[in-house]
């Protein structure tokens, strides 16, 4: 999801400061350090101008050595300058990228799950990762050499009006075009960097998508097709590669001619007021090295200001996550919910995905009384996700109202809520972890004891096999399972720890038939005495049901058992009756 | 509160990233020899461009000396009322050397940029096609993940050390080449003063280049774990809400992010040390000579010019040096990024291509397996087996997880080979056959059904991409999916955005299934293809099959035995070995395997 025009970037990259504020007192000795380091580079040539000047001239050796320790000194000082502002600088600039970081991470995990299913994982992460770095970069070197360099310049045109009025002036005058040149060049070479990074994330999303469906693109044979449009993607990026190459050519290269002009100038005159005798022979030489003092200042403004530009929008984009206020958390006056009979009731339940008008749900009237098994029945796309989702507050409800044990779910805190609320998801997610630590999930306090049952009466003995047993490390950076394996963990990881009530989707589709009736058998022997609500496409799942509750466009249309609705309702006979049509 | 980081993760047999001498040797090798042949072609332009850098430097270079000279031999003509005309001609010069260093620079960034792009462009097609040839078995070893961070991270690093420093890199060896002669011809004692400075920036880059190397290693693994924990727990946030997740994922997120933050701080230390280390060196040097030269100026043995000029090299001699540590961690990963790629492009496809196919003008489907063993790495799947399919023949395979049934759809669309025995297609081995004969005629549709990116005609068109807007609504017609797919928001033209992200994975297997059918193969290969469908919708595609599956042969795998029903013949398997083959009725009035099975179906719908 791309942000719409920046309102405030200078804002955004203002309200960074906070993270600075411990970091005030640093900051401000960075500064000092670098500013106190170009001083001490700057005297240097004063230093030679005095060499020239006094001993040279006069052929007296005796006050040389004094001059070169001085000139040593000031070398000294100014390579320990650095230092110190390098130094400090590791810890104040991680510092606070690392704390803006944690807080962005801290404020993701607890948007809602409609935030993400708005915005994809890259976008966030490349906020989390090189927008953080870009702002760091600025707020650690840019910021502080803004200002150095401008001190510098200043200085430097001081110092060499003091040794040559015209001259200095003239170099003074040098950087009205260098910074409106400058000022051209950063535009410029924003707005084709930027188009080639656009145009990069495409080309990095086609190359996930032909990595992922390298099987489908071989099945079809489509490789050369899929090749074709890589091609085209890469020569457009190629392009603009190209075209930034030539903008930043332009760049440099007059950063360089400008000074090299001004300084066959400032030979010309100066040679002549040498001759003249309005200026020393020393004090010419130190003009020119304090000259060329200036070109690295003068040649790094350009990349700072583009550099403050890019952590603007770097931090306007940062914000723009960081602003989005969580819309599902406690209300006020929520309390911690206790372990109760488990009764769920949706009354006048309604649901509608933000920024949509259509209704998912609508006017949901149901009672799952305590230890009941609901099965929910429907065609894809009824909304049967959705209202599970609904149960441990994943998406809040827009109209009407959900009960646990008599009390709005929205009146429990959240953590309590989910606590008596357990989920296994029709896609098992599991991640980069030991077996335990994804089995442990939600519980981290599980006993083995616990883990073990769990893992029985999901028919996930299979873990023992493992390399490391319940260590094995699975998902994307492990050890890879297949899709019941998976579905199987999933369930386990649900009803660990017996909770009040148990959200399950579909949690049987990817099992083959002996497998699934080894975890049926198992989750009969839970489902005694637990709340459940049960997403169902087979008809073998409905069995586990003490009750069925057909969902249609939206609402429930018809609740009875299994073979009430298959003798008196036609609708769920279509949906659930496999033989009805095919086989006679 | 403090995390083991190890014992959350768990234990996981890690790619061994230790070298022996002798590997990276070789790695060396293979890398410079992909570097050669992607400069190949540019040959030309990059002696260009090293004229036009040499020129460049020169006119840089020439800068100074041309001060010297207007400050030695301009002033004292004109002190003399001799004329200005030297100190004219060497202002002149200047500006001409401006100009000069002004034009060849820039044509040098340009012309650099181009090679630099152009070479990216060979690199990134080269790297993805071959990975397109590659076989699946290739990639199911190899992980899409590390597909994906080949060709953007690895190339990108690339990239970064093209247009971000490679010629600068160039540039700061030459001018401190060039610097060097210059100050030992301008004044040879000065310029051996100016050499006692070498050991020690020896010493320094070689202590920052092993010590930068090992802190860069871990920043990267550092970083690489932050971002695995943030995709992991963003991607699953269903589940970490549900199980209140957030506060634990807070606390690893905090070890990992100060990891990273330590491993950063450790790089960036070094740079503290090296830069001023250098910085000192160089001061140091010029204090030295300064007083040197000083001495020798009033000893008569050298002009005010000379030191002048000496003092301005010398510090165009030391400032590249600092750069030095930026380019030292561009470079090192774009050499760690080379060997990567090389080593990719050195894989051959497992299953390649025939160097002259036998050609396939129409396929019929017929199918014969003969005396086929295979397995992966130890576990062999199938023994030896012996299996002939007729044309037009829709057989179903049956049997427990692990019986081998997905391994015989994966052989018969070649993504592997068998490791004995053969696989012909109408008489002709899949081994003779042209990769675009072979997918024309097999076309498999898997549980897995993958969507591209964009609307869900084009979807359906990956199946022929040359079909008009009508023979797509056809195929989805064909196995009625039509209706379904027509009352979707914007009907065939809905953006199923990525990877399907916004159908429902009924949808998308009708999608898939819409896509094969318009493929329009001899041979039709459904694996738990209607695994995910609702039942309404799987009886649709059932009925829709019947037709679809008339004229072709088709091989159906499925857990349920609803999709088997419709098969002319079921082959029970075991271990990779057929127990039962026969219809379905005759097997059905058996007392095997096929007939408990439906018996359990039956019982489980009741």
């Amino acid at each position: 999801m791309s942000s719409p025009a920046a309102p405030h970037p200078v804002t955004s990259l203002w309200r960074v400061r906070s993270y600075l504020r411990p970091y005030a007192g640093q900051m401000i000795a960075m500064t000092a350090a670098a500013a106190l380091a170009v001083g001490a580079s700057l005297f240097i040539p004063l230093v030679v101008q005095h060499v020239v000047d006094g001993p040279v001239r006069h052929s007296d050796r005796s006050g040389l050595p004094l001059l070169g320790l001085l000139a040593l000194a000031l070398g000294v000082a100014e390579a320990a300058l650095v230092f110190v502002r390098r130094w400090v600088q590791s810890y104040a600039a991680l510092g606070m990228e690392t704390a803006l970081r944690r807080d962005l991470y801290t404020h993701l995990q607890r948007l809602p799950v409609a935030f993400h299913d708005q915005w994809q994982t890259g976008q966030l992460l490349s906020r989390a990762t090189s927008d953080l770095s870009q702002i760091r970069r600025f707020l650690s070197f840019g910021l502080v050499f803004l200002f150095v360099n401008i001190a510098t310049f200043l200085t430097v045109v001081v110092l060499l009006v003091r040794i040559n009025l015209p001259l200095g002036l003239l170099v003074a005058a040098c950087a009205v075009p260098l910074f409106l040149v400058s000022q051209r060049l950063a535009r410029a070479y924003l707005a084709v960097s930027r188009r080639v990074q656009d145009q990069q994330g495409d080309l990095a999303t086609f190359i996930e998508e032909s990595a992922v469906g390298v099987r489908t693109i071989r099945s079809f044979g489509r490789a050369a097709h899929v090749g074709a449009t890589f091609r085209k993607g890469a020569l457009t990026l190629h392009d603009s590669s190209v075209e930034k190459a030539q903008v930043v050519s332009r760049f440099w290269s007059t950063f360089d001619l400008i000074p090299n002009i001004t300084l066959a100038l400032v030979l010309l005159l100066g040679a002549r007021a040498v001759a003249s005798g309005s200026m020393t022979l020393g004090g010419l030489v130190a003009f020119v090295t304090l000259m060329l003092s200036l070109s690295w200042p003068i040649d790094s403004m350009g990349f700072i200001l583009a550099n403050g530009q890019e952590a603007m929008t770097a931090a306007d984009r940062v914000y723009e996550v960081l602003d989005t206020e969580p819309a599902i958390v406690d209300t006020t006056g929520a309390t911690d919910g206790e372990r109760g009979p488990g009764e769920l009731r949706f009354e006048g339940v309604g649901f509608s995905y933000p920024g949509s008008t259509g209704q998912v749900l609508h006017d949901i009237d149901l009672v799952l009384h305590p230890g009941e098994t609901v099965a929910l029945v429907g065609i894809t796309g009824s909304g049967k996700t959705t209202l599970t989702a609904l149960v441990p507050r994943l998406y809040d409800v827009t109209a009407g109202r959900l009960l646990l044990d008599g009390k709005d779910v929205r009146d429990y805190t959240l953590p309590s809520l989910r606590r008596l609320v357990s989920t296994a998801f029709e896609e098992a997610t599991l991640f980069s972890a030991s077996v335990r630590d994804n089995l442990t999930f939600g519980r981290p306090d599980a006993t083995d004891d616990e883990v073990a049952e769990a893992l029985d009466i999901a028919q996930a003995s299979f873990v023992h096999d493992l390399p490391w047993g319940l260590d094995t490390r699975i998902g994307e950076q492990g050890l890879s399972l297949s899709g019941g394996q998976r579905q199987r963990l999933a369930l386990a990881r649900a009803v660990l720890g017996r909770p009040s009530v148990l959200v399950l989707d579909d949690p049987l589709s990817a099992l083959d038939v002996h497998t699934e009736s080894l975890v049926e058998e198992a989750l009969r022997r839970i489902l005694v005495g637990t709340t459940a609500l049960l997403v169902v496409h087979r008809p073998s799942t409905v069995a586990l049901a003490d009750r069925v509750a057909l969902l249609e466009n939206g609402t429930i249309v018809a609740t009875g058992t299994h073979s009430e609705l298959m003798e008196t309702v036609p609708s769920y006979r279509a949906v659930l009756s496999q033989d009805a049509e095919v086989s006679v | 509160m403090t995390v083991d980081v190890q014992a959350w993760r768990g234990v996981a047999a890690e790619g061994s990233e230790d070298l022996t001498a002798d590997t990276t040797v070789r790695l060396r090798a293979r890398s410079r020899a992909l570097l050669g042949e992607l400069m190949r072609p540019h040959k030309r332009r990059l002696t260009l461009a090293a004229l036009l850098l040499l020129a460049q430097n020169v006119a840089a270079m020439a800068g100074p000396y041309l001060v010297k000279i207007g400050i030695d031999r301009g002033i004292p003509p004109i002190r003399d009322h001799r004329g200005s005309g030297l100190l004219t001609a060497v202002t002149v010069a200047l500006l001409v050397t401006a100009l000069l260093e002004y034009v060849t620079k820039r044509a040098f960034l340009v012309l650099s940029g181009r090679i630099g792009q152009a070479v990216l462009l060979d690199l990134r097609t080269r790297v993805y096609d071959h990975f397109q040839r590659l076989s699946v078995s290739f990639h199911e070893g190899y992980t899409s993940g590390r597909v994906i961070s080949r060709l953007t991270s690895d190339v990108d690093a690339i990239a970064e050390l093209l247009d971000g420093g490679l010629d600068d890199l160039v540039i700061a060896g030459l001018s401190v080449l060039s610097v060097g002669v210059i100050l030992l011809t301008l004044d040879l004692p000065m310029g051996l003063v100016t050499l006692l400075s070498f050991p020690l920036l020896l010493w320094i880059s070689a202590w920052f280049r092993r010590n930068s190397a090992l802190a860069y290693r871990r920043t990267r693994e550092a970083v690489a774990l932050v971002i695995v924990h943030f995709v992991e727990s963003l991607g699953g946030i269903r589940a970490v809400q549900a199980f209140r997740r957030e506060p634990r994922n807070d606390e690893i997120f905090d070890v990992l992010n100060n990891d990273y933050r330590r491993a950063n701080e450790r790089a960036f230390k070094l740079v503290a040390l090296f830069a001023p280390g250098i910085k000192l060196i160089g001061n140091a040097t010029i204090a030295l000579v300064l007083v040197f030269g000083a001495l020798r100026v009033i000893d008569g043995a050298a002009q005010v010019g000379v030191l002048a000029a000496f003092l301005l090299y010398l510090r165009r001699f030391f400032e590249p040096m600092q750069d030095l540590s930026m380019f030292y961690n561009s470079l090192q990963s774009a050499t760690a990024a080379l060997e990567k790629l090389s080593g990719v492009l050195q894989e051959s496809p497992s299953v390649p291509e025939p160097a002259t196919p036998v050609p396939l003008l129409e396929a019929h489907g017929r199918i014969d397996l003969d005396g086929v063993k295979f397995g992966y790495r130890e576990a062999v799947v199938l023994p030896q087996l012996d299996l002939h399919l007729p044309a037009g023949q829709t057989v179903a395979l049956v049997g427990a997880t692990g019986a081998g049934k997905t391994t015989i759809a994966r052989l018969l669309c070649r993504f592997y080979d068998p490791a004995e025995g053969t696989i012909r297609l109408d008489g002709v081995d899949l081994r003779d056959l042209s990769e675009h004969d072979l997918r024309r005629a097999v076309v498999m549709v898997t549980q897995e059904n993958f969507l591209f990116a964009g609307s869900i005609a084009d979807n359906i068109r990956f199946g022929r991409p040359d079909a008009t807007d009508a023979e797509v609504e056809d195929a989805a017609r064909a196995i009625g999916a039509h209706e379904a797919l027509a009352a979707l928001p914007d009907g065939y033209a809905t953006d199923v955005r990525k990877r399907g992200g916004r159908l429902s994975a009924g949808q998308r297997q009708l999608v898939a299934f819409a896509r094969a059918f318009l493929a329009d193969p001899a041979v039709l290969i459904l694996d738990e293809a209607t695994s995910s469908l609702d039942i309404p919708s799987e009886r649709l595609v059932q009925r829709a099959l019947q037709t679809v599956l008339r004229d072709r042969t088709a091989v159906i795998i499925a857990h349920r035995l609803s999709t088997v029903e419709i098969a002319d013949r079921v082959l029970v398997l075991d271990q990779g070995r057929v127990i039962e083959d026969g219809t379905p009725e005759q097997l059905l009035t058996e007392s095997g395997s096929y007939a408990s099975l439906q018996s359990s179906w039956t019982a489980s719908l009741a």
